[in-house]
């Protein structure tokens, strides 16, 4: 499956990754050779194998209610960007 | 010091001849001298090593010491430390101070190990090379011209320059063994759900195991039973008790029946790999083993299988280095898009950035049934193989990599061609199986690893038969030349 | 032309834990920003979830009360979307696998008469943060406290036709939950949302019309207003031509109508896939069955002993059952008094509403406890004070001057049930009106409510009326 600029574009804004024109040829490229990398699993008839989302055959643990976090603001916000009045800040978000 | 393994350390230490502040100080030094030409730390920790290994000290005095106390290793930079840089290879992380300390972390801190710093490692563990470092390359110890194998290339190089005892790695899709097999040490990742994954920061969630990396399989052993135990904050951590992984190190091998899977020896394959590890095997033989030929049908389609599931799990996984909580934030952004789209085109490497590419189409609406679904039923068929194999061997043998060390840069311009080299490791993680590797030799001067993939939870047996390998073997002790 | 409306509801009831859903982080509203998002909520890196058991429990409380399964299996999924409340740019919830299946709730009809409206499924997932618009140098401020608060989204089938329908559906799902105690359906502060798919199609016509979803219609009157002026907008826009688009519109309830949100609605791509840090989440019969046994009394089935057993009208059992906190109050009160049904319910649904009404109070905050309502019930029952005295022993009551027996102590509230002493009021005041006891035995009957009258003014109220009635119609025949 060979991949155009515009698969690129859209695949980039999906992922909100920046690349610059120059360098979408060579996305395509490596992309598309991955992916016929990826369609050898076409070959094989799969039809009534049960997905396999976890290697072992567990179920979910489940914890009990309960606060065990304690307030870490000042801590967490030592390695943020940009905060005001102990929000995160961002630029303007419209509605 | 520096040539003595973690049990000879251990002894050592008991036995008052050096203090762990003596050890501590030895290997730091020998970083300061040698990692210039490595460049297997990214972060050395000197002050705090020194602090922890004076405390150890003190532990000692007061007769608190443990088995590794005061044993100094080095920490794969993907695990979360509380007040250090914890880049996992990024420059989107380059300024990310972990806030608490992994799972991982609090063990060893528990155990007394002291930790020398942080190694480096290919970008969010992405790369069978540790060319994708934002720190720049690892060299091979045994050839600077090589690389270390990735993804945990620094800790492997560390420990065969012997810049560290032991370390730490993780394995998505052969990260721990790969390295291991190239720098010529030992290195298990143990059964997805063994060691927790809280703090180490994710890849793949569904692949990602960390491991030890040390000189030999006893020392693994040691350092497996610090690192695996039960935690309530990974949903995906086994609950059961903690195995003493030491426990069948003295079983003898005679019956140990092994599996070698004929998809592992056909094209592809090294001659001269191949003569190393059919020779290990013959040892095995020696040492009473039987030795089988079994099939492991699908493992063609492994690498393609992984190459959906990881790229699509990373995808999602890396979509909270958005700029705004911590890490690397684009300069001046105009609107919320251009946060996103600078600071994460500007954070993350190229490896990274195909890969969430890959993993954000292969979900895309329309392709989810074609890729993600299809990948995860022949995740099935390929954990079936090995489940039907191990109903007649008690352990797989093979090759960890088809090739040695290749020379830094000659694969960098085909992702490809560096993703099928992953065929006989990663198929083990889609399965959930613990592997390990060992060295055998060595090809044009480049070590070659042993692999051993064992059942489920059957760490003990496979570190029995690596260690009962290395009694009757000296690879292990070799050491690369300029680092003696 | 006439058209028929067709309307959805998704409803999200933040569920009344006190940790989040998949971290230990507390969930009480109100705290400053930012100080209960711990690392899991704030999505650091190399965190993972491990989810609530008490979220499950309330998920398979609310699947059992809708008579719905719940799932044996079910699956978190991650919803994939950057958005900068999102702190890990993805939500877990659950998609193709949801933790309750098919279910219904009946709601009544205004033209009387019932109607089954079908649930589709209810899951878990967790909530966002929140974005502050409040300029902050021209930037946004982000709040995370609320990101992982637990939600179970309960999806309708397009079961309803009327915007009033809608409104019945809402406040019955919004009793439901606060019966059940699985949400403190607290609206202001948003712990129970609604987003409503609306469309019309021409009557008889079996296709739905292109929806629009509402968003942020968080009243029963909102959910009422915005409804009606999208069905109204809608019917417009084809009437003169045009053509419904799918999208999303914000209900601006200051305007009373609703607006497109801006087209952000180019390829919303999800890329749901199975939360891989997370596993199947397999709810055993035995945990059902136990949380079957902690079942309340649904509100259906209560009105219905209301009416049976109580002998309530229909009207009264439902106001009742309005909410679990009303209904036990009024049971609280019946069981103080020992029966009377009848008499406490007209007491909590008149005196004791209308003064809670006034004052803007919840019954949990009523001052007047069941306890002392049931006291003052028992002296209307054993004669001590009449009904009409009651009224103003009540007023005493909420005022905060005691018990019954100590406003009536207090106030000389006692009636007079002496019989002696109600005769000699009567003869006196038959003797003060020797012209109208004449034209009484003469044939005007209607002077009887005369005599009363006066009786009880030289009484002040306080004669026992019956005692009264009795009396005086025997002094006046005799």
């Amino acid at each position: 499956m060979a991949l155009e600029r515009k698969d690129i574009k859209n695949i980039a804004h999906l992922a909100r990754l920046a690349i610059s024109e120059a360098d979408i040829p060579e996305y395509a490229r490596n992309l598309s050779n991955i992916l016929a990398l990826v369609e050898q699993m076409q070959a094989v008839d799969t039809s009534g194998v049960t997905p396999m989302a976890h290697p072992l055959d567990a179920v979910q643990r489940l914890r009990e209610d309960g606060v065990t976090e304690t307030d870490q603001r000042d801590h967490f916000q030592q390695i943020a960007p940009a905060v005001e009045d102990g929000l995160y800040l961002v630029p303007k978000v419209i509605e | 010091m520096h040539n003595k393994t973690l049990s000879e350390l251990s002894a050592g230490l008991a036995g008052g001849d050096f203090s762990s502040e003596e050890l501590t100080g030895g290997f730091l030094a020998r970083i300061g001298k040698f990692d210039g030409q490595l460049n297997s730390f990214i972060t050395v920790t000197a002050e705090s090593a020194l602090a922890q290994a004076r405390a150890a000290d003190a532990r000692r005095a007061q007769g608190q010491a443990g088995a590794l106390t005061g044993i100094p290793l080095a920490q794969k930079d993907i695990f979360c430390t509380d007040g250090v840089r914890t880049s996992c290879g990024s420059k989107m992380l380059d300024n990310f101070i972990a806030p608490y300390d992994a799972t991982v972390i609090e063990h060893c801190n528990g155990a007394g190990l002291v930790m020398l710093g942080k190694t480096n490692m290919d970008e969010f563990a992405m790369g069978s090379s540790n060319e994708t470092s934002f720190y720049g390359a690892v060299k091979n110890p045994w050839d600077l011209k090589a690389v270390p194998g990735g993804s945990s290339g620094g800790s492997a190089a560390a420990v065969a320059a012997r810049l560290t005892p032991a370390a730490t790695g993780t394995d998505t899709g052969g990260s721990i063994r790969q390295p291991a097999a190239l720098c010529g040490i030992t290195g298990i990742k143990p059964t997805y759900g063994s060691v927790s994954r809280y703090g180490m920061i994710a890849f793949a969630s569904s692949l990602d195991q960390g491991g030890p990396l040390a000189r030999n399989a006893e020392d693994c052993a040691l350092l497996l039973n610090v690192m695996a135990g039960f935690d309530p904050r990974d949903s995906t951590s086994v609950e059961r008790a903690t195995p003493d992984y030491s426990a069948a190190l003295g079983n003898p091998v005679k019956g140990l029946r092994i599996g070698l899977p004929k998809e592992y020896f056909g094209a592809g394959l090294d001659p001269a790999v191949a003569q190393a590890v059919e020779e290990a095997i013959a040892e095995y033989r020696r040492l009473g083993a039987e030795v089988v030929e079994i099939s492991l049908p699908n493992t063609a389609l492994a690498v393609p299988t992984y190459y959906v599931i990881a790229p699509a799990e990373c995808s999602s996984n890396l979509s909270r280095m958005d700029g705004v909580r911590f890490g690397h934030r684009c300069a001046e952004p105009q609107n919320l898009e251009d946060l996103y789209k600078r600071s994460r085109g500007e954070g993350f490497g190229e490896e990274v950035k195909r890969r969430i590419m890959v993993g954000t189409y292969a979900l895309s609406a329309g392709y989810y049934d074609a890729y993600y679904l299809k990948a995860q039923q022949l995740r099935h068929l390929i954990a079936d193989d090995f489940k039907a194999a191990f109903e007649k061997v008690d352990v797989i043998m093979g090759p960890t990599s088809p090739s040695v060390a290749f020379d830094i840069g000659a694969r960098s311009d085909d992702p490809v061609a560096m993703y099928l080299a992953d065929v006989y490791t990663i198929a083990v993680n889609l399965a959930g199986l613990p592997g390990m590797s060992l060295p055998v030799g060595f090809a044009d001067g480049r070590p070659v690893g042993l692999q051993i993939i064992g059942n489920y939870f059957d760490e003990a047996r496979m570190l029995g038969a690596a260690h009962q390998y290395q009694l009757a073997t000296d690879w292990h002790q070799r050491i690369p030349h300029g680092f003696e | 032309m006439e058209w028929e409306t067709v309307i959805g509801l998704e409803i999200h009831a933040q569920l009344a834990t006190t940790s989040k859903i998949f971290s230990g982080a507390a969930t009480a509203y109100g705290a400053a920003p930012n100080t209960q998002a711990c690392a899991v909520d704030l999505g650091l890196p190399g965190v993972l979830p491990v989810l609530n058991k008490e979220t499950v429990r309330m998920a398979t409380k609310f699947g059992l009360a809708i008579g719905a399964t719940v799932a044996p299996r079910s699956i978190f999924a991650r919803k994939n979307y950057f958005y900068p409340d999102l702190p890990k740019g993805y939500q877990i919830s659950q998609y193709e696998l949801p933790v309750v299946g098919q279910g219904y709730v009946d709601i009544e009809l205004e033209e009387g008469g019932s109607k089954r409206i079908g649930i589709t499924r209810a899951h878990l997932e967790e909530d966002a943060g929140k974005s502050l618009h409040e300029d902050f140098n021209g930037m946004t401020g982000i709040d995370l406290n609320r990101a992982g608060t637990p939600l179970l989204e309960i999806v309708s089938e397009p079961d309803m036709r009327s915007a009033k329908e809608a409104v019945a559906y809402m406040k019955k799902l919004h009793a439901l939950v606060r019966y059940l105690e699985i949400c403190d359906g607290n609206m202001q502060e948003g712990s129970f949302r609604c987003d409503a798919n609306v469309s019309v199609r021409p009557k008889g016509q079996e296709a739905f019309g292109t929806r629009a979803e509402l968003k942020n219609i968080n009243s029963f009157r909102f959910v009422e207003k915005a409804i009606d002026y999208e069905v109204e907008r809608q019917i417009a826009l084809i009437e003169s031509g045009g053509k419904v688009v799918q999208e999303t519109r914000l209900f601006d309830p200051d305007k009373g109508e609703t607006r497109s949100m801006r087209a952000k609605e180019e390829a919303n791509d999800y890329r749901y896939f199975p939360d891989p840090d997370l596993l199947p989440l397999v709810i055993e019969p035995a945990f059902i069955e136990a949380v079957a046994a902690t079942l309340p009394e649904l509100p259906d089935a209560k009105r219905q002993r209301f009416m049976e057993e109580h002998g309530l009208s229909a009207y009264d059992a439902g106001i009742l059952t309005d909410s679990r906190d009303i209904a036990d109050y009024y049971e609280a009160v019946v069981t103080a008094v020992g029966g009377e049904p009848k008499l406490c319910a007209n007491w909590v649904i008149g005196e004791l509403s209308s003064y809670l009404n006034r004052d803007g109070r919840e019954i949990d905050a009523s001052p007047v406890s069941s306890v002392l309502l049931a006291g003052m019930i028992k002296r209307i029952l054993d004669n001590t004070i009449s009904g009409k005295i009651a009224k103003e022993v009540f007023d005493a009551m909420w005022a905060g001057e005691g018990d019954a027996d100590a406003v009536i102590g207090k106030k000389g509230l006692k009636q007079i049930t002496d019989t002696s002493a109600i005769e000699k009021i009567i003869d006196e005041v038959l003797a003060a009106n020797p012209d109208n006891v004449a034209a009484y035995r003469g044939g005007k009957d209607k002077l009887f409510g005369f005599f009363v009258g006066q009786v009880m003014r030289a009484t002040q109220g306080k004669a026992n009326p019956q005692q009264l009635n009795e009396l005086l119609k025997r002094k006046l025949e005799g």
